[in-house]
């Protein structure tokens, strides 16, 4: 049911865990639904210098965490934001149809995660003024 | 195939062919072929074994006469033709149908059918291990009750319910009882007439016989309508011609689990109850599914907080041990089964259940073998989640 490739990341997750001083943190999903995902970032001259993930849920849902931090690290922030489900599937080499949407989140939790950083961004700046 | 370990623990799912029942069939597909419908000597020989076979299936389940068995292609088509057959046949009586919250779906969705047939249909709640709430079903039992249905032992929790009790309040009113036994029979006795069962389905794969192929007992005295319109096989009720091959198969397989069910059963439940107990006494947030003991033997169902059941099956999965989730991942549909939620859990913990089903090859090796693995799982699984409250971390 799963491709190689989203079972090699189910094994052995890139970049889970934390990032206790993030500069962006971002969460969608939801455990009623069975997904929860958390995407933490570090950002350094625009670009994405690291990034964590803590996920709740079934086997495409770990997969795909995994494969977003490697799509996206070292991308500036423009070029993560283009980042889709689409691209993150297609990394893993495709993933079952019923999966495709409820446990294809990392990609809008990536988002999530840089919104929140232009917010923190923007807080900041209005705090100096 | 590797010669990695491989533990099939999934048993409510499919069971292997016993081979004495494999070699039971043989005969059947290559010399008595012929159709029992038909007069010549190929067709006697296989007239002969069905009646056979037929009086083995009614002695498994203590039926009054071999009549009152009819052959079907299995579970999904007896509980159909059960309901179906029995409310269409007595509409006349009234348009009630009561079931309990932890069928199988071929009987949730045969009544969800019904209800845009003009039939109604209730829903009996049940408790948090899955009895069936009798005093509801005595509230909902009305005048025009015709058909009360209910699971002899749920196949995914494995509580067995109060079935000669039920069968005792449905015929205080005028009202028939079906039982889906298709996970209890060959696990634990059934006798239809002890217990008041007017309907039985039981199916041949969940007592190791073929798949494809299950009988529905039918009382004598109690008419259904067909589903299945044709040759008028199986005294009308059940046209096409029999797959005899699979029905001496099925019949073996019942004459099997009759004859070795007390020693299996206690061995089961002898390891089944090691199990649960292995599986959640070392681990934290980690509960049994169902009651403790009034359950199958063959059932192991439980649950862990924070992770999900799908990650916990690829899990074991990858070492060599195949078995269930009640985690809506893993089905054709999104929600957790209703089973689990019918006992009151919440979505997230029923998302976190794993069910294993024993089988006759599990041994206690088997068992130490994935008790062994748990923990390790549901660590690096914890470790992951975002929900999992920090102490259990450090």
């Amino acid at each position: 049911m799963y491709t190689q490739k989203v079972m090699e990341h189910f094994k052995n997750p890139h970049n889970m865990g934390e990032i206790p001083d993030a500069d962006g943190v971002g969460t969608v999903g939801n455990p009623v639904c069975g997904d929860l995902m958390t995407i933490y970032i570090k950002v350094k001259d625009n670009r994405l210098a690291d990034i964590k993930f803590k996920t709740y849920g079934c086997g495409s849902a770990i997969a795909t965490s995994s494969m977003i931090t490697d799509l996206a690290m070292g991308k500036t922030l423009e070029e993560a934001m283009k980042i889709t489900r689409g691209n993150v599937a297609d990394a893993l080499e495709g993933l079952p149809p019923v999966k495709m949407h409820c446990s294809n989140l990392a990609a809008d939790a990536l988002h999530a995660a840089i919104e929140d950083y232009y917010k923190k961004q923007k807080a900041k700046e209005e705090a100096k003024q | 195939m590797t010669d990695k370990r491989r533990i099939y623990m999934d048993h409510a799912a499919g069971r292997p062919v016993d081979p004495r029942v494999v070699e039971a069939m043989l005969p059947y597909m290559q010399k008595a072929y012929g159709n029992p419908s038909s007069l010549h000597t190929y067709g006697q020989e296989a007239r002969k074994a069905l009646e056979e076979t037929r009086a083995k299936i009614a002695d498994l389940t203590n039926a009054e006469k071999k009549e009152t068995i009819l052959f079907t292609s299995g579970a999904t088509e007896s509980n159909n033709l059960a309901i179906k057959g029995t409310v269409n046949r007595y509409k006349d009586r009234g348009n009630r149908i009561l079931t309990s919250s932890v069928e199988h779906m071929s009987v949730v969705n045969s009544c969800k059918y019904l209800t845009t047939k003009g039939f109604e249909v209730v829903f009996l709640p049940v408790d948090q291990y899955g009895f069936v709430n009798l005093e509801a079903l005595e509230k909902e039992l009305t005048d025009k009750t015709v058909l009360v249905t209910i699971v002899y032992a749920n196949g995914e929790i494995g509580t067995i319910e109060p079935i000669k009790e039920i069968g005792r309040i449905v015929h205080g009113k005028n009202a028939f009882l079906h039982v889906d036994a298709t996970a209890a029979c060959g696990q634990i006795p059934i006798d239809v007439k002890d217990k008041g069962i007017d309907l039985l389905t039981i199916s041949s794969n969940d007592m190791y016989g073929p798949r494809g192929v299950g009988a529905l007992y039918v009382k004598e005295g109690i008419r259904i309508e067909p589903q299945l319109h044709g040759g008028g096989q199986e005294r009308g009720l059940r046209s096409g011609t029999e797959n005899v091959a699979g029905i001496v198969g099925f019949a073996k397989a019942a004459e099997i689990a009759k004859s070795e069910m007390k020693a299996e059963g206690e061995r089961l439940t002898k390891l089944r109850n090691h199990f649960i107990e292995g599986l959640t006494k070392p681990i934290p947030y980690a509960f049994v599914n169902g009651h403790p003991t009034n359950r199958l033997p063959d059932n192991v169902s439980v649950r862990y907080s924070f992770i999900e059941g799908e990650s916990m099956l690829l899990s074991l999965d990858l070492e060599g041990v195949s078995v269930s989730s009640g985690s809506a991942c893993a089905a054709k549909t999104l929600e957790p089964s209703h089973v689990l939620l019918a006992l009151g859990l919440k979505h997230e913990d029923a998302h976190g259940s794993l069910m294993f089903t024993l089988g006759r090859q599990n041994t206690v090796e088997d068992v130490d073998y994935v008790i062994g693995l748990m923990p390790g799982i549901v660590k690096r699984l914890r470790a992951m989640s975002p929900l999992t409250p920090k102490e259990l971390n450090s």
